[in-house]
């Protein structure tokens, strides 16, 4: 049972929620930093929550529950520059809160809506990849393109313990080594890949992988929030200034189940459960900021207040969400004009016209 | 004029893209320095630097995938996979991600992706040298297919592939890449429509004989050598099909014998048979016939001349498509 991160677990803030220093990272807030943490890893956990309501009345088909990895996600976003590109995995829904998409926007595709749901460039965040892994080769390919441009800047790639044993992610550290390429491979390291124990994907720490491709490797406290913008903070000056790839293994736990699918009660014990809950990200921010007089009763109670605000627009916007319209499935499979999809589009869309009760096959919003 | 063989004209092709286009580059296993185990890519990276002619990892699906990271930045990478049984690595990202990442996000990522793949047999290659995968990726949405037959078509079709914004699947046949013909390096480019219409490359009245990269020269000797009156349609574009160019010539010849090197189980002939069957059924005086590769895997070299479709193959299809 992986509970204790070993030695090398880069931490700045304990579960108890008391700093401490690390020789190599450090990194101060202020207080209203230290509030904006804590506010954004109560509605990440919120938003999660509400999905996964959601999916239990029947309003979403899937949800893959984040819970547990509020911080990490939350603190590697915060790192990155508005104008740098992450690349998620399907569970990255703290850091697309953190990037300004509209929770509501991500049941998209849980709901059955749509394939992807917003603008990679409008976000800095691309589409959620669900194939495992793949993404890993995009986001080199995407800094490959970055060096070409002659920015300095960095891009963040997440994937998860799993994907570790894919061929994509180790060709992606690969180029990315080669290449110098400024990316960051930000592996969240959640314990569990379904069913399966980290101890059937690896037989080291995945962090010192890293050594055999050529370049650093951290382990970091996946629960803290400050540990971890600090690690992929500097993970990410590093790319900038040309100097390659970094893989941040961010130690954390997937509290809940793999997706609303899933249930873990088959394959792992309460007692694990248990101790990883001593470690929530959450607590221990909030027991930080509440000693040290950053925040209050009533401030605590504001929060908790945006929190039910964003619940309920989940849950009114979601039920509200109309199903496309069912000659949208044509739209954009090619970028150009295509004899096929013209000619499918004009047979479903007259055959549908053939029906009494027949929905609007054509553009524009469909039956609810 | 210049009388260039289809590995130059694909080369020169490329060479004016990259002139034309900044965003363009050239990825593949050795590609650069080598310029490529054909030769396809010789001098670009001279010309290009290694900032856009990039000698990659041995590792396909890494080529693709990393290509799909750049199209995604604005470029425009053209990938080499180096022969057609290695392109299975990258199945999946050709499948999962270029084929579909246009679509997954309603129009805003353009997957301006070229994958050229050296395909097809007849060189006396090792196994999974020799292989010719279209119907694997026809099958798959998102996706176009092109291939060209000549040392003309390949410096203009390579050309409007590189221009087109969809994903392409550029197969070259490579026991083609040595003929020769004079071709007009200083020719515009014709509109990307054209990339996807086949062509009528000799007249006939008897039988239609359908066929694509390294089989027109075939079914053209194939028809020259015949008593009958053969028609040949050169395919070009595989996805899709130009299916109103391969109607026309069937209705007028009431007979059409499909003709690949891939095995006939599953494959392209199948799906043209149907929809020529669909829209020729009152023109056909026979059942569309397909030649192809047997349902084997392709057999060790010593054999492939048994294996490929050729001149008699071709005719022994259109003798039993006449007795009908």
């Amino acid at each position: 049972m992986a509970v204790d991160g070993g030695p090398e677990l880069v931490q700045l803030l304990t579960p108890e929620g008391v700093l401490v220093e690390h020789p190599d990272f450090a990194l101060a807030l202020d207080d209203d930093e230290w509030r904006t943490r804590y506010e954004h890893l109560v509605m990440v956990r919120r938003l999660d929550a509400e999905a996964t309501a959601l999916q239990r009345h029947g309003e979403l088909g899937l949800w893959a529950p984040c819970q547990g990895q509020e911080a990490a996600q939350v603190g590697a976003a915060l790192a990155m520059r508005p104008t740098e590109r992450i690349f998620p995995t399907y569970r990255e829904h703290g850091m697309a809160y953190v990037r300004g998409v509209d929770p509501v926007t991500l049941l998209g595709l849980f709901r059955g809506t749509t394939l992807g749901g917003w603008d990679p460039a409008e976000h800095g965040f691309n589409l959620y990849t669900i194939v495992i892994g793949d993404q890993t080769l995009h986001a080199v390919g995407y800094a490959m393109g970055a060096q070409r441009d002659g920015a300095a800047e960095g891009v963040l790639v997440c994937f998860g313990d799993g994907a570790s044993s894919q061929g994509d992610v180790a060709e992606a550290f690969v180029y990315a080594a080669v290449n110098d390429a400024p990316v960051v491979f930000f592996c969240q390291n959640n314990q569990w890949a379904i069913s399966e124990p980290l101890e059937r994907q690896t037989r080291i720490p995945l962090f010192k992988r890293a050594a055999g491709y050529g370049f650093p490797g951290v382990r970091v406290d996946g629960n803290d929030v400050l540990a971890v913008q600090a690690v992929v903070t500097a993970a990410l000056e590093r790319a900038r200034a040309g100097r390659g790839p970094t893989l941040v293994e961010a130690f954390t736990y997937r509290m809940g189940a793999h997706t609303t699918s899933d249930d873990p009660t088959r394959y792992r014990t309460t007692a694990e459960g248990e101790a990883w809950r001593l470690k929530d990200p959450i607590e221990r921010v909030r027991a930080h900021i509440v000693r040290s007089g950053i925040a209050d009763a009533a401030w605590l109670g504001e929060v908790e207040q945006r929190a039910e605000a964003l619940g309920e627009h989940m849950r009114s916007a979601c039920r509200a969400m109309p199903d496309p319209a069912p000659a949208s499935m044509f739209e954009h499979v090619y970028a150009d004009a295509h004899p096929v999809i013209d000619r499918e589009r004009q047979w479903l869309v007259t055959y549908l016209a053939g029906f009494t009760d027949a929905p609007t096959a054509g553009a524009g919003a469909g039956v609810g | 004029m210049a009388v260039l063989t289809m590995a130059k004209a694909i080369n020169t092709g490329l060479a004016v893209a990259m002139r034309e286009d900044p965003k363009v580059l050239v990825m593949g296993e050795d590609v650069g320095r080598l310029g490529g185990v054909f030769r396809v890519t010789d001098g670009l990276q001279a010309e290009f630097g290694e900032e856009r002619v990039i000698d990659t990892p041995l590792a396909e699906s890494g080529i693709i995938g990393t290509a799909v990271g750049l199209a995604m930045r604005g470029y425009a990478p053209v990938c080499e996979i180096q022969f057609d049984g290695f392109i299975f690595p990258a199945f999946d990202q050709i499948t999962t991600q270029v084929a579909r990442l246009h679509l997954r996000s309603d129009g805003a990522l353009c997957m301006r992706v070229v994958i050229r793949v050296p395909s097809g047999g007849g060189i006396g290659a090792v196994e999974h040298h020799s292989e010719s995968p279209e119907a694997y990726f026809a099958h798959t949405p998102g996706l176009r297919i092109v291939t060209p037959s000549n040392p003309v078509d390949a410096f203009t079709m390579i050309r409007q592939a590189v221009a087109h914004p969809d994903p392409v699947l550029f197969l070259e046949p490579k026991r083609r890449y040595w003929e020769k013909a004079e071709v007009d390096v200083t020719a515009a480019l014709p509109p990307s429509i054209d990339l996807f219409r086949a062509r009528v490359v000799r007249r006939g009245s008897d039988a239609t004989l359908l066929c694509w990269g390294p089989m027109v020269r075939t079914c053209l000797e194939a028809a020259q050598a015949d008593t009958r009156d053969l028609e040949v349609v050169d395919a070009r574009s595989l996805a899709p099909l130009d299916l109103a160019t391969i109607v026309e010539s069937v209705a007028r010849t009431g007979r059409l014998v499909v003709v690949h090197e891939a095995p006939v189980t599953g494959g392209l002939g199948a799906e043209i048979a149907a929809a020529v069957t669909e829209a020729c059924f009152y023109q056909l005086e026979a059942p569309v016939l397909r030649v192809g590769g047997f349902s084997v895997p392709y057999p060790p070299a010593r054999l492939e001349d048994i294996y490929l479709p050729d001149l008699d193959r071709v005719l022994e299809a259109v003798d039993r498509a006449m007795a009908y």
